[in-house]
């Protein structure tokens, strides 16, 4: 059998917060983006976890929904990156300075 | 109960225990690459290892299916997609980390993850876990393992919310074509003035070398364009 689910959830949590870190500290709109994949497949790892410690189907259906979500979320937030790069001519966080009320 | 660890380390092969220290490795050097790496390329490569790191793991959780799908749509879509922006927009440069736009944010943040891992740590281990009842949508291994199991709780339990996500789906398409549009280019209402550069067949040449030129002159929705290579062809086309 696998190790205990404690070790997963641990683990998850500290994938969880190096993303959250690489969130607030980097400038990079893509990089950032890739840090919110890397809290989303945290949360990823988590519901598979509880779905193993359970035995419940649920955790792993969420998981199924989960990645659906990321790759919209990705696809629309590559766009906009695109289309602010075109007019601004860079793709750091100070560049979204326009959206600016 | 503390935590609902199923015996910390008891009854555990050792094959079982070097996997998970394995994965756990990978997956966190690769988790701190994407946070450090100045250059994207290498943040989206760092991305990759971290996401087969918890493939493994899903395997390890008797999850097959859904580490197949960790690996070709995660891996195999997305971070590609990711790559292709990088390179299409030539942000593959050096970031340059000692600009610090907001004086302490860094530290602070540094300080506030720690507070808030060390946090959950804490609520974990002291917490009364409450696992409820077991198997509320489902066996996870039934007749025909894991795959079996989800598709028949994703089309039963979970079809509206699976309906719903092929209409996210088709709003995202929408969205991102909408998104990469040009102001007043092919698809829309040409602008007055791209129809006389075009006759000169000017603005061919530029526009192919420069992907992201204005093609046709200012209008008022671009504040700042950068100078279009319609306009410039206008501009020879007038004497």
């Amino acid at each position: 059998m696998s190790l205990g689910g404690a070790w997963y959830l641990g683990l998850a949590a500290v994938v969880f917060s190096i993303g959250a870190l690489g969130l607030l500290v980097r400038r990079n709109v893509l990089v950032m983006f890739m840090c919110v994949e890397l809290m989303l497949n945290a949360a990823n790892l988590t519901f598979v976890t509880f779905a193993r410690m359970l035995g419940d189907i649920g955790g792993q259906s969420l998981v199924f929904f989960t990645l659906v979500v990321a790759a919209a979320e990705v696809v629309v937030g590559l766009g906009i990156v695109v289309a602010m790069f075109r007019r601004r001519r860079g793709a750091t966080a100070d560049d979204f300075h326009v959206l600016r009320g | 109960m503390a935590l609902p660890a199923l015996g910390l380390l008891g009854a555990v092969t050792t094959t079982d225990a070097l996997t998970f220290a394995l994965a756990a490795a990978v997956i966190v050097s690769g988790a701190v690459g994407v946070v450090v790496a100045r250059n994207p390329v290498h943040a989206a490569l760092m991305l990759v290892m971290t996401l087969f790191g918890v493939a493994v793991l899903f395997v390890e959780q008797q999850a097959d299916f859904l580490a197949a799908v960790q690996v070709i749509v995660y891996a195999g879509a997305i971070v590609v997609l990711f790559l292709f922006v990088i390179m299409f927009l030539g942000v593959d440069r050096q970031e340059n980390v000692a600009r610090e736009p907001l004086l302490g944010q860094r530290p602070l943040a540094l300080v506030l993850v720690a507070l808030a891992l060390a946090g959950l740590f804490v609520l974990a281990v002291g917490a009364h876990w409450s696992v409820g009842a077991h198997a509320v949508a489902g066996k996870t291994q039934g007749s025909g393992g894991d795959v079996a199991a989800l598709g028949k709780s994703v089309f039963t339990t979970y079809l509206f919310a699976f309906e719903i996500t092929s209409a996210l789906l088709v709003i995202a398409v929408v969205g991102a074509v909408v998104l990469a549009r040009r102001p007043g280019g092919a698809a829309g209402v040409p602008p007055s003035g791209e129809a006389d550069a075009e006759a000169t067949g000017a603005d061919a040449g530029p526009e192919a070398s420069d992907p992201f030129a204005q093609p046709g002159p200012i209008t008022a929705e671009d504040p700042d364009p950068v100078p279009g290579a319609g306009e410039l062809a206008h501009e020879e086309a007038a004497p």
